[in-house]
Protein backbone atom coordinates (compact mmCIF):
# COMPACT_ATOMS: atom_id res chain seq x y z
CA UNK A 1 0.00 0.00 0.00
CA UNK A 2 1.42 3.39 -0.93
CA UNK A 3 1.85 6.12 1.63
CA UNK A 4 -0.93 8.17 0.04
CA UNK A 5 -3.48 5.37 0.27
CA UNK A 6 -2.38 4.63 3.80
CA UNK A 7 -2.95 8.19 4.91
CA UNK A 8 -6.27 8.26 3.04
CA UNK A 9 -7.33 5.12 4.87
CA UNK A 10 -6.35 6.51 8.25
CA UNK A 11 -8.17 9.78 7.60
CA UNK A 12 -11.22 7.81 6.53
CA UNK A 13 -10.98 5.74 9.66
CA UNK A 14 -10.60 8.75 11.90
CA UNK A 15 -13.58 10.29 10.13
CA UNK A 16 -15.77 7.29 10.88
CA UNK A 17 -14.45 7.28 14.43
CA UNK A 18 -15.41 10.96 14.74
CA UNK A 19 -18.82 10.18 13.31
CA UNK A 20 -19.36 7.38 15.79
CA UNK A 21 -18.28 9.71 18.54
CA UNK A 22 -20.88 12.33 17.64
CA UNK A 23 -23.59 9.68 17.34
CA UNK A 24 -22.64 8.46 20.77
CA UNK A 25 -22.83 11.95 22.22
CA UNK A 26 -26.32 12.63 20.86
CA UNK A 27 -27.28 9.29 22.34
CA UNK A 28 -26.11 10.41 25.79
CA UNK A 29 -29.11 12.68 26.43
CA UNK A 30 -31.54 9.96 25.37
CA UNK A 31 -29.88 7.19 27.38
CA UNK A 32 -29.58 9.28 30.53
CA UNK A 33 -33.21 10.41 30.12
CA UNK A 34 -34.43 6.83 29.75
CA UNK A 35 -32.37 5.70 32.71
CA UNK A 36 -33.55 8.49 35.00
CA UNK A 37 -37.14 8.16 33.77
CA UNK A 38 -37.09 4.48 34.67
CA UNK A 39 -35.93 5.45 38.14
CA UNK A 40 -38.72 8.03 38.47
CA UNK A 41 -41.42 5.68 37.13
CA UNK A 42 -40.50 3.08 39.76
CA UNK A 43 -40.72 5.59 42.60
CA UNK A 44 -43.71 5.78 44.88
CA UNK A 45 -44.31 9.49 44.58
CA UNK A 46 -44.96 9.36 40.82
CA UNK A 47 -47.59 6.68 41.47
CA UNK A 48 -49.22 8.92 44.07
CA UNK A 49 -49.12 11.83 41.63
CA UNK A 50 -50.89 9.78 38.94
CA UNK A 51 -53.37 8.40 41.48
CA UNK A 52 -54.11 11.93 42.68
CA UNK A 53 -55.15 13.06 39.19
CA UNK A 54 -57.09 9.86 38.56
CA UNK A 55 -59.06 10.26 41.79
CA UNK A 56 -59.62 13.99 41.34
CA UNK A 57 -60.88 13.49 37.78
CA UNK A 58 -63.12 10.59 38.79
CA UNK A 59 -64.56 12.51 41.71
CA UNK A 60 -65.24 15.62 39.63
CA UNK A 61 -66.89 13.53 36.91
CA UNK A 62 -69.20 11.93 39.43
CA UNK A 63 -70.10 14.96 41.48
CA UNK A 64 -70.18 17.81 38.97
CA UNK A 65 -73.09 17.69 36.57
CA UNK A 66 -71.71 19.07 33.33
CA UNK A 67 -68.61 18.41 31.33
CA UNK A 68 -67.45 22.00 31.07
CA UNK A 69 -67.67 22.26 34.84
CA UNK A 70 -65.45 19.21 35.23
CA UNK A 71 -62.82 20.62 32.91
CA UNK A 72 -62.95 23.96 34.67
CA UNK A 73 -62.45 22.45 38.12
CA UNK A 74 -59.66 20.24 36.79
CA UNK A 75 -58.02 23.29 35.26
CA UNK A 76 -58.02 25.04 38.63
CA UNK A 77 -56.42 22.00 40.26
CA UNK A 78 -53.80 21.75 37.51
CA UNK A 79 -52.90 25.43 37.76
CA UNK A 80 -52.07 25.15 41.47
CA UNK A 81 -50.87 21.58 41.88
CA UNK A 82 -48.70 21.07 38.79
CA UNK A 83 -46.33 24.02 39.40
CA UNK A 84 -46.02 23.26 43.12
CA UNK A 85 -45.37 19.53 42.78
CA UNK A 86 -43.07 19.98 39.79
CA UNK A 87 -40.99 22.62 41.59
CA UNK A 88 -40.55 20.60 44.78
CA UNK A 89 -40.01 17.26 43.07
CA UNK A 90 -37.66 18.81 40.52
CA UNK A 91 -35.32 20.35 43.05
CA UNK A 92 -35.28 17.23 45.24
CA UNK A 93 -34.57 15.17 42.10
CA UNK A 94 -31.48 17.21 41.36
CA UNK A 95 -30.18 17.22 44.94
CA UNK A 96 -30.63 13.44 45.22
CA UNK A 97 -28.81 12.89 41.94
CA UNK A 98 -25.85 15.09 42.94
CA UNK A 99 -23.29 12.30 43.52
CA UNK A 100 -24.63 10.34 40.60
CA UNK A 101 -24.23 13.38 38.34
CA UNK A 102 -20.59 13.58 39.45
CA UNK A 103 -20.14 9.97 38.43
CA UNK A 104 -21.71 10.63 35.03
CA UNK A 105 -19.62 13.76 34.53
CA UNK A 106 -16.51 11.63 35.01
CA UNK A 107 -17.55 9.76 31.83
CA UNK A 108 -16.76 11.10 28.37
CA UNK A 109 -20.01 13.06 28.06
CA UNK A 110 -20.91 16.57 27.00
CA UNK A 111 -22.35 18.50 29.91
CA UNK A 112 -25.21 20.13 28.02
CA UNK A 113 -26.40 16.78 26.70
CA UNK A 114 -26.23 15.34 30.17
CA UNK A 115 -28.38 18.21 31.42
CA UNK A 116 -30.95 17.64 28.67
CA UNK A 117 -30.99 13.96 29.65
CA UNK A 118 -31.58 14.79 33.31
CA UNK A 119 -34.32 17.25 32.35
CA UNK A 120 -36.04 14.72 30.10
CA UNK A 121 -35.79 11.98 32.72
CA UNK A 122 -37.80 14.17 35.08
CA UNK A 123 -40.21 15.93 32.73
CA UNK A 124 -41.39 13.02 30.60
CA UNK A 125 -42.64 10.84 33.50
CA UNK A 126 -44.29 13.85 35.17
CA UNK A 127 -46.08 14.83 31.96
CA UNK A 128 -47.14 11.24 31.25
CA UNK A 129 -48.43 10.95 34.78
CA UNK A 130 -50.77 13.92 34.27
CA UNK A 131 -51.90 12.77 30.82
CA UNK A 132 -52.78 9.33 32.17
CA UNK A 133 -54.33 10.65 35.39
CA UNK A 134 -56.58 13.19 33.70
CA UNK A 135 -56.82 11.78 30.20
CA UNK A 136 -57.73 8.17 30.95
CA UNK A 137 -60.99 8.75 32.88
CA UNK A 138 -62.12 11.45 30.46
CA UNK A 139 -61.32 9.49 27.32
CA UNK A 140 -63.04 6.44 28.84
CA UNK A 141 -66.19 8.54 29.11
CA UNK A 142 -66.03 9.61 25.51
CA UNK A 143 -64.68 13.14 25.99
CA UNK A 144 -62.29 12.78 23.10
CA UNK A 145 -65.03 12.27 20.50
CA UNK A 146 -67.19 15.25 21.47
CA UNK A 147 -66.74 19.01 21.32
CA UNK A 148 -65.16 18.76 24.75
CA UNK A 149 -62.29 16.86 23.14
CA UNK A 150 -60.66 20.12 22.13
CA UNK A 151 -60.95 21.40 25.69
CA UNK A 152 -59.36 18.24 27.03
CA UNK A 153 -56.57 18.61 24.49
CA UNK A 154 -55.93 22.20 25.54
CA UNK A 155 -56.04 21.33 29.23
CA UNK A 156 -53.49 18.55 28.77
CA UNK A 157 -51.30 20.73 26.51
CA UNK A 158 -51.26 23.45 29.13
CA UNK A 159 -50.56 20.94 31.94
CA UNK A 160 -47.63 19.50 29.98
CA UNK A 161 -46.33 22.98 29.17
CA UNK A 162 -46.49 23.94 32.86
CA UNK A 163 -44.62 20.75 33.76
CA UNK A 164 -41.93 21.44 31.15
CA UNK A 165 -41.55 25.01 32.33
CA UNK A 166 -41.49 24.44 36.08
CA UNK A 167 -39.20 21.41 35.95
CA UNK A 168 -36.71 23.60 34.09
CA UNK A 169 -37.13 26.35 36.69
CA UNK A 170 -36.70 23.80 39.52
CA UNK A 171 -33.52 22.28 38.08
CA UNK A 172 -32.06 25.70 37.40
CA UNK A 173 -32.79 26.96 40.92
CA UNK A 174 -31.31 23.79 42.42
CA UNK A 175 -28.16 24.30 40.33
CA UNK A 176 -27.79 27.85 41.59
CA UNK A 177 -28.38 26.97 45.27
CA UNK A 178 -25.95 24.35 46.52
CA UNK A 179 -27.71 24.29 49.85
CA UNK A 180 -30.76 22.01 49.78
CA UNK A 181 -32.80 24.01 52.22
CA UNK A 182 -32.19 27.30 50.43
CA UNK A 183 -32.98 25.66 47.11
CA UNK A 184 -36.27 24.25 48.36
CA UNK A 185 -37.19 27.55 49.94
CA UNK A 186 -36.45 29.30 46.65
CA UNK A 187 -38.67 26.92 44.67
CA UNK A 188 -41.56 27.34 47.09
CA UNK A 189 -41.00 31.09 46.98
CA UNK A 190 -41.29 30.97 43.19
CA UNK A 191 -44.57 29.09 43.49
CA UNK A 192 -45.97 31.58 46.00
CA UNK A 193 -44.94 34.43 43.72
CA UNK A 194 -46.64 32.92 40.68
CA UNK A 195 -49.73 31.46 42.34
CA UNK A 196 -50.56 33.87 45.17
CA UNK A 197 -48.53 37.07 45.33
CA UNK A 198 -49.01 37.73 41.62
CA UNK A 199 -52.81 37.75 41.89
CA UNK A 200 -52.69 40.05 44.87
CA UNK A 201 -50.32 42.31 42.95
CA UNK A 202 -52.67 42.47 39.97
CA UNK A 203 -55.54 43.42 42.26
CA UNK A 204 -53.44 46.09 43.92
CA UNK A 205 -52.40 47.55 40.57
CA UNK A 206 -55.99 47.57 39.33
CA UNK A 207 -57.22 49.26 42.49
CA UNK A 208 -54.45 51.84 42.61
CA UNK A 209 -54.53 52.83 38.94
CA UNK A 210 -58.23 52.41 38.23
CA UNK A 211 -58.37 55.83 36.54
CA UNK A 212 -55.84 54.88 33.90
CA UNK A 213 -56.11 52.58 30.88
CA UNK A 214 -54.49 49.39 32.14
CA UNK A 215 -55.02 46.99 29.25
CA UNK A 216 -51.56 47.08 27.78
CA UNK A 217 -49.63 46.94 31.08
CA UNK A 218 -51.86 44.03 32.10
CA UNK A 219 -51.06 42.18 28.90
CA UNK A 220 -47.35 42.55 29.68
CA UNK A 221 -47.85 41.46 33.29
CA UNK A 222 -49.57 38.27 32.16
CA UNK A 223 -46.61 37.35 30.00
CA UNK A 224 -44.42 37.51 33.10
CA UNK A 225 -46.24 34.67 34.85
CA UNK A 226 -46.44 31.19 33.31
CA UNK A 227 -49.26 30.18 35.64
CA UNK A 228 -51.37 33.13 34.52
CA UNK A 229 -50.55 32.40 30.88
CA UNK A 230 -51.72 28.83 31.40
CA UNK A 231 -54.91 30.04 33.07
CA UNK A 232 -55.65 32.48 30.26
CA UNK A 233 -55.04 29.79 27.62
CA UNK A 234 -57.59 27.48 29.25
CA UNK A 235 -60.18 30.11 30.15
CA UNK A 236 -60.20 31.63 26.66
CA UNK A 237 -61.30 28.26 25.34
CA UNK A 238 -63.87 27.59 28.04
CA UNK A 239 -65.33 31.02 27.45
CA UNK A 240 -66.23 31.63 31.05
CA UNK A 241 -65.69 35.35 31.38
CA UNK A 242 -66.48 35.38 35.08
CA UNK A 243 -63.42 33.25 35.76
CA UNK A 244 -61.21 34.81 33.19
CA UNK A 245 -60.01 37.48 35.55
CA UNK A 246 -58.69 40.87 34.54
CA UNK A 247 -55.78 39.62 32.46
CA UNK A 248 -57.91 37.02 30.69
CA UNK A 249 -60.47 39.64 29.78
CA UNK A 250 -57.72 41.83 28.35
CA UNK A 251 -56.45 38.91 26.27
CA UNK A 252 -59.95 38.24 25.02
CA UNK A 253 -60.50 41.87 24.14
CA UNK A 254 -57.19 42.45 22.41
CA UNK A 255 -56.52 39.17 20.70
CA UNK A 256 -59.77 37.21 20.68
CA UNK A 257 -60.03 33.50 21.47
CA UNK A 258 -57.90 31.94 18.73
CA UNK A 259 -55.07 34.47 18.55
CA UNK A 260 -55.08 34.75 22.34
CA UNK A 261 -54.51 31.02 22.66
CA UNK A 262 -51.65 31.10 20.16
CA UNK A 263 -49.98 34.03 21.93
CA UNK A 264 -50.46 32.43 25.37
CA UNK A 265 -49.02 29.08 24.26
CA UNK A 266 -46.19 30.83 22.42
CA UNK A 267 -45.23 32.74 25.55
CA UNK A 268 -45.51 29.54 27.61
CA UNK A 269 -43.05 27.87 25.29
CA UNK A 270 -40.66 30.75 25.98
CA UNK A 271 -41.17 29.95 29.65
CA UNK A 272 -40.00 26.43 28.81
CA UNK A 273 -37.05 27.40 26.64
CA UNK A 274 -35.54 30.17 28.77
CA UNK A 275 -35.22 28.28 32.11
CA UNK A 276 -33.90 25.17 30.33
CA UNK A 277 -31.33 27.26 28.45
CA UNK A 278 -30.30 29.01 31.69
CA UNK A 279 -30.03 25.67 33.48
CA UNK A 280 -27.95 24.13 30.68
CA UNK A 281 -25.67 27.16 30.75
CA UNK A 282 -25.18 26.95 34.52
CA UNK A 283 -24.75 23.16 34.37
CA UNK A 284 -22.06 23.43 31.70
CA UNK A 285 -19.86 25.69 33.82
CA UNK A 286 -20.66 24.57 37.35
CA UNK A 287 -18.09 23.08 39.73
CA UNK A 288 -19.22 19.75 41.12
CA UNK B 1 0.64 11.30 32.03
CA UNK B 2 -0.73 14.30 33.93
CA UNK B 3 0.90 17.66 34.36
CA UNK B 4 -0.55 20.44 36.50
CA UNK B 5 0.93 23.91 36.21
CA UNK B 6 0.19 26.70 38.66
CA UNK B 7 -3.31 25.41 39.35
CA UNK B 8 -5.47 27.77 41.42
CA UNK B 9 -8.95 27.25 42.72
CA UNK B 10 -10.98 29.33 45.09
CA UNK B 11 -14.33 28.42 46.61
CA UNK B 12 -15.88 31.56 48.05
CA UNK B 13 -13.28 32.96 50.44
CA UNK B 14 -11.20 29.78 50.70
CA UNK B 15 -8.24 29.29 48.45
CA UNK B 16 -8.27 25.50 47.98
CA UNK B 17 -5.48 25.14 45.42
CA UNK B 18 -2.61 27.60 45.52
CA UNK B 19 -0.56 27.62 42.37
CA UNK B 20 -0.16 23.86 42.49
CA UNK B 21 2.44 22.14 40.30
CA UNK B 22 2.42 18.39 39.92
CA UNK B 23 3.42 15.59 37.57
CA UNK B 24 1.95 12.11 37.56
CA UNK B 25 4.23 9.58 35.88
CA UNK B 26 2.83 7.03 33.46
CA UNK B 27 2.75 3.40 34.54
CA UNK B 28 3.18 4.12 38.24
CA UNK B 29 0.98 4.21 41.31
CA UNK B 30 0.89 7.70 42.77
CA UNK B 31 -0.62 8.30 46.18
CA UNK B 32 -1.95 11.78 46.89
CA UNK B 33 -1.79 12.31 50.64
CA UNK B 34 -2.26 15.19 52.99
CA UNK B 35 -4.34 16.37 55.90
CA UNK B 36 -8.10 16.93 55.58
CA UNK B 37 -8.88 20.02 53.54
CA UNK B 38 -5.48 20.01 51.82
CA UNK B 39 -7.15 19.98 48.39
CA UNK B 40 -6.85 16.31 47.42
CA UNK B 41 -10.44 15.90 46.27
CA UNK B 42 -10.45 19.26 44.49
CA UNK B 43 -7.27 18.31 42.65
CA UNK B 44 -8.82 15.01 41.53
CA UNK B 45 -12.00 16.78 40.45
CA UNK B 46 -9.92 19.20 38.39
CA UNK B 47 -8.24 16.28 36.61
CA UNK B 48 -11.68 14.80 35.88
CA UNK B 49 -13.04 18.14 34.69
CA UNK B 50 -15.74 18.16 37.39
CA UNK B 51 -14.27 21.35 38.77
CA UNK B 52 -12.69 24.02 36.61
CA UNK B 53 -9.55 25.67 37.94
CA UNK B 54 -9.56 29.48 38.14
CA UNK B 55 -6.05 29.67 36.75
CA UNK B 56 -3.31 27.36 35.61
CA UNK B 57 -3.16 24.50 33.20
CA UNK B 58 -3.82 20.78 33.32
CA UNK B 59 -2.41 18.51 30.64
CA UNK B 60 -3.53 14.95 30.02
CA UNK B 61 -0.99 13.16 27.87
CA UNK B 62 0.35 16.53 26.73
CA UNK B 63 -3.01 18.01 25.70
CA UNK B 64 -4.87 20.62 27.76
CA UNK B 65 -8.10 19.21 29.18
CA UNK B 66 -10.00 22.49 29.41
CA UNK B 67 -13.31 22.17 27.61
CA UNK B 68 -12.58 18.60 26.52
CA UNK B 69 -14.76 15.53 27.10
CA UNK B 70 -13.27 12.73 25.06
CA UNK B 71 -10.14 12.23 27.22
CA UNK B 72 -12.34 10.89 30.02
CA UNK B 73 -12.94 7.76 27.96
CA UNK B 74 -9.40 6.85 29.03
CA UNK B 75 -10.07 7.35 32.75
CA UNK B 76 -11.78 5.11 35.28
CA UNK B 77 -12.96 6.93 38.39
CA UNK B 78 -14.05 5.53 41.71
CA UNK B 79 -15.47 8.27 43.95
CA UNK B 80 -15.32 8.19 47.70
CA UNK B 81 -19.08 8.10 48.25
CA UNK B 82 -21.38 5.89 46.25
CA UNK B 83 -24.91 7.14 45.68
CA UNK B 84 -27.05 5.85 42.87
CA UNK B 85 -30.63 6.32 41.71
CA UNK B 86 -32.63 4.26 44.21
CA UNK B 87 -34.95 2.26 42.05
CA UNK B 88 -32.54 0.85 39.50
CA UNK B 89 -30.38 -2.23 39.58
CA UNK B 90 -26.61 -2.48 39.38
CA UNK B 91 -26.96 -4.16 35.99
CA UNK B 92 -28.98 -1.23 34.68
CA UNK B 93 -26.36 1.20 35.98
CA UNK B 94 -23.47 -0.68 34.36
CA UNK B 95 -25.46 -0.93 31.12
CA UNK B 96 -25.97 2.85 31.13
CA UNK B 97 -22.21 3.38 31.48
CA UNK B 98 -21.57 0.92 28.67
CA UNK B 99 -24.01 2.72 26.35
CA UNK B 100 -22.80 6.23 27.06
CA UNK B 101 -19.21 5.10 26.66
CA UNK B 102 -20.19 3.34 23.46
CA UNK B 103 -18.13 0.39 24.61
CA UNK B 104 -19.43 -3.12 24.25
CA UNK B 105 -16.22 -4.70 25.44
CA UNK B 106 -16.13 -4.61 29.18
CA UNK B 107 -14.12 -6.35 31.81
CA UNK B 108 -16.25 -7.72 34.62
CA UNK B 109 -13.59 -9.70 36.45
CA UNK B 110 -14.29 -7.50 39.46
CA UNK B 111 -17.91 -8.71 39.55
CA UNK B 112 -16.78 -12.24 40.25
CA UNK B 113 -13.81 -11.26 42.39
CA UNK B 114 -16.11 -9.29 44.68
CA UNK B 115 -18.91 -11.91 44.49
CA UNK B 116 -21.30 -9.25 43.27
CA UNK B 117 -23.29 -11.07 40.63
CA UNK B 118 -26.48 -11.62 42.64
CA UNK B 119 -26.32 -8.14 44.19
CA UNK B 120 -26.27 -6.56 40.74
CA UNK B 121 -29.79 -7.87 40.11
CA UNK B 122 -31.12 -6.03 43.15
CA UNK B 123 -32.27 -2.44 43.31
CA UNK B 124 -29.38 -0.22 44.33
CA UNK B 125 -31.42 1.21 47.21
CA UNK B 126 -31.31 -2.05 49.18
CA UNK B 127 -27.54 -2.48 48.92
CA UNK B 128 -25.33 -1.64 51.89
CA UNK B 129 -22.83 1.19 51.66
CA UNK B 130 -19.95 -1.22 51.18
CA UNK B 131 -21.75 -3.15 48.45
CA UNK B 132 -22.52 0.09 46.63
CA UNK B 133 -18.83 0.92 46.85
CA UNK B 134 -18.11 -2.44 45.18
CA UNK B 135 -20.46 -1.50 42.33
CA UNK B 136 -18.44 1.71 42.00
CA UNK B 137 -15.25 -0.32 41.87
CA UNK B 138 -16.63 -2.51 39.08
CA UNK B 139 -17.57 0.63 37.13
CA UNK B 140 -14.10 2.12 37.52
CA UNK B 141 -12.24 -0.97 36.28
CA UNK B 142 -14.80 -2.05 33.69
CA UNK B 143 -13.39 -0.31 30.63
CA UNK B 144 -9.71 -1.11 31.16
CA UNK B 145 -8.81 2.58 31.37
CA UNK B 146 -5.26 3.85 30.96
CA UNK B 147 -5.63 5.97 34.07
CA UNK B 148 -7.42 4.91 37.23
CA UNK B 149 -8.39 7.51 39.80
CA UNK B 150 -9.39 5.87 43.05
CA UNK B 151 -10.56 8.13 45.87
CA UNK B 152 -10.18 6.19 49.14
CA UNK B 153 -10.64 2.89 47.30
CA UNK B 154 -10.77 0.61 50.32
CA UNK B 155 -12.78 2.77 52.71
CA UNK B 156 -16.05 1.06 53.54
CA UNK B 157 -14.93 -2.27 52.07
CA UNK B 158 -14.65 -5.41 54.16
CA UNK B 159 -11.10 -6.83 54.54
CA UNK B 160 -11.68 -9.46 51.88
CA UNK B 161 -12.91 -6.91 49.33
CA UNK B 162 -10.10 -4.53 50.30
CA UNK B 163 -7.67 -7.36 49.55
CA UNK B 164 -9.27 -7.93 46.13
CA UNK B 165 -9.02 -4.21 45.44
CA UNK B 166 -5.34 -4.07 46.34
CA UNK B 167 -4.55 -7.16 44.27
CA UNK B 168 -6.34 -5.60 41.30
CA UNK B 169 -4.44 -2.33 41.70
CA UNK B 170 -1.18 -4.32 41.62
CA UNK B 171 -2.18 -6.24 38.52
CA UNK B 172 -3.25 -3.05 36.74
CA UNK B 173 0.14 -1.55 37.61
CA UNK B 174 1.84 -4.65 36.21
CA UNK B 175 -0.19 -4.20 33.01
CA UNK B 176 1.31 -0.73 32.64
CA UNK B 177 -1.64 1.39 33.74
CA UNK B 178 -1.30 4.64 35.63
CA UNK B 179 -3.05 4.80 38.98
CA UNK B 180 -3.79 7.68 41.31
CA UNK B 181 -5.06 6.85 44.78
CA UNK B 182 -5.89 8.89 47.82
CA UNK B 183 -5.93 7.21 51.17
CA UNK B 184 -5.49 7.86 54.84
CA UNK B 185 -4.34 4.31 55.46
CA UNK B 186 -0.57 4.61 55.39
CA UNK B 187 0.14 0.89 55.42
CA UNK B 188 -1.92 0.62 52.27
CA UNK B 189 0.03 3.41 50.60
CA UNK B 190 3.24 1.72 51.67
CA UNK B 191 2.04 -1.49 50.05
CA UNK B 192 0.86 0.03 46.78
CA UNK B 193 2.42 3.37 45.97
CA UNK B 194 5.54 4.08 43.91
CA UNK B 195 5.30 7.85 44.23
CA UNK B 196 3.95 10.19 46.86
CA UNK B 197 2.48 13.63 46.34
CA UNK B 198 2.03 15.31 49.69
CA UNK B 199 -0.38 18.25 49.71
CA UNK B 200 -0.81 20.87 52.38
CA UNK B 201 -2.89 23.99 52.10
CA UNK B 202 -3.45 23.58 48.39
CA UNK B 203 0.10 23.16 47.20
CA UNK B 204 2.55 20.33 46.83
CA UNK B 205 4.80 20.03 49.86
CA UNK B 206 6.64 16.94 48.71
CA UNK B 207 6.64 14.94 45.50
CA UNK B 208 8.83 11.97 44.76
CA UNK B 209 9.22 8.26 45.14
CA UNK B 210 8.58 6.48 48.41
CA UNK B 211 12.33 5.83 48.74
CA UNK B 212 13.05 9.55 48.22
CA UNK B 213 10.57 10.41 50.94
CA UNK B 214 12.22 8.05 53.44
CA UNK B 215 15.57 9.45 52.47
CA UNK B 216 14.70 13.16 52.78
CA UNK B 217 12.86 12.75 56.05
CA UNK B 218 15.50 10.30 57.36
CA UNK B 219 12.79 8.01 58.68
CA UNK B 220 12.80 4.21 58.37
CA UNK B 221 9.09 3.68 57.60
CA UNK B 222 6.61 5.47 55.38
CA UNK B 223 4.35 6.03 58.35
CA UNK B 224 7.04 7.89 60.24
CA UNK B 225 8.14 9.74 57.13
CA UNK B 226 4.62 11.07 56.52
CA UNK B 227 4.24 11.93 60.17
CA UNK B 228 7.49 13.86 59.86
CA UNK B 229 6.13 15.70 56.82
CA UNK B 230 2.96 16.56 58.68
CA UNK B 231 4.72 18.00 61.69
CA UNK B 232 7.20 19.82 59.47
CA UNK B 233 4.44 21.41 57.43
CA UNK B 234 2.45 22.29 60.53
CA UNK B 235 5.27 24.34 62.02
Amino acid sequence: MSAATASATTSLMSETAGHQHSVRLTGVARHVALFQARNVVRSRWILSYTAFFLLATEALLRFSGNRAGTILSLANIVLYVVPLVTLVVGSVYLYNAREFIELLLAQPVDRRRLFVGLYGGLTVPLALSICVGIGAPLVARGFASTNDGIMLLILLTVAVALTMSFSGIALTLALYCDDRLRGLTATIGVWLLGAVVYDAGILAVVAAFSDYPLERPMLVLTLLNPIDLARVAIMLQLDVSALMGYTGAVFQQFLGGGAGLVVALGCLSLWVAVPVALGAHKFSRKDF
Amino acid sequence: MIVARELCKQFGQTQVLRSLDMKIARGRVTAIVGPNGAGKTTLIKCVLGLTRPDAGELLFDGAPIRGQDAYRARIGYMPQIARFPDNLTGIEFLTLLRTIRGSLASDDRMVDDLALRTHLQQQLRVLSGGTKQKVNAVAAFMFNPELLILDEPTSGLDPLAAGVMKARIRSERAAGRTIIITSHILSEIDELADDIVYLTDGSVHFAGSVADLRHTTEQPTLERAIAALMTRSAT
